[in-house]
């Protein structure tokens, strides 16, 4: 059922991941680290194929970049949000700033048939499995 | 050292609602921003995945309740391989004071951003008083 994505491991593994990003992270270098844990990524199976669906409610659709490459996609943008000068803000939940996050699949994926779709603040990737990397029968002679 | 801020994860804070549910589905509160300008009042709801037709917006006893359905039909056949983030319908509301003009309140949802202007109403409006 979908309602039962949650796993206690979840949290393990963002911490691990947290930690991680914090050791990889280039901080003498003046760039992000692409092993940031933002945006949150699920992952599923549709078919051979794989579907990724990644939440980034607000973005303009020029500023999401998605590279591929073997086993790995990488998402890289900015979330910008901007309140008019002269208001005062009451609330301030939303969150803005740049992400870079890398994802290893566990399949080779054909990177010139990857499908990207951004719509109502969610990315859907849709990742064809490359063919190379597909099972093949082989026929006993 | 890094010079922009880099996006954490927001974990999604499931409403708790004095109702109790009577459909298997999660229910998120959606962040929100909340914005005072000189003429009405700005609230920003993120509500990724909820198409426009699917958000209800009721005023009622000068509460205003925000209601985000997401298409779930679309996760149907899916099989989960990795998962970090839970997915639900999205509902929050705000008691409105006497300040805002219930009447004149528009929404604009786009990206799953909802917009909502909450004009105020011609009293609460500042205004600069001549010197006789």
């Amino acid at each position: 059922m979908i309602a039962a994505f949650a796993d206690p491991f979840d949290a393990l593994f963002n911490l691990q991941r947290a930690l991680d990003g914090r050791l990889m992270s280039g901080w003498l270098e003046d760039q992000t680290a692409s092993q940031g844990p933002f945006p949150p990524i699920n992952v599923f199976q549709q078919g051979e194929d794989i579907l990724a669906i990644i939440e980034l409610p607000g973005i303009e659709k020029s500023s999401i970049q998605v590279q591929a490459k073997e086993k790995t996609i990488r998402i890289a943008g900015k979330k910008a949000i901007s309140f008019p000068e002269s208001a005062s803000v009451h609330r301030r939940e939303r969150m803005s700033g740049e992400f870079d996050r890398t994802l290893s699949l566990p399949i080779q994926i054909d990177p010139d048939r990857i499908k990207a779709e951004y719509r109502d603040g969610i990315l859907a990737l849709h990742l064809p499995r490359a063919e190379r990397d597909k099972p093949r029968t082989i026929n006993v002679s | 050292m890094a010079s922009t801020q880099e996006l954490q994860v927001q974990k999604k804070r499931e409403l708790e609602n004095k109702e109790e549910s009577t459909i298997p589905v999660r229910l998120f509160v959606p962040v929100a921003d909340i914005y005072e300008a000189e003429h009405d009042l700005t609230i920003i709801l993120e509500m990724p995945g909820v198409e426009k037709r699917n958000v209800d917006i009721l005023v009622e006893d000068g509460v205003l309740n925000v209601e985000g359905r997401l298409d779930l039909t679309k996760y149907q056949g899916l099989q989960p391989l990795y998962t970090e983030y839970n997915i639900g319908h999205y509902a929050r509301s705000f008691r409105l004071s006497s300040k805002i003009d219930q009447n004149k309140i528009a929404a604009e949802m786009k990206d799953g951003v909802l917009s909502l202007k909450l004009p105020k109403v011609e009293e609460a409006k500042p205004r600069s008083i001549q010197i006789q």
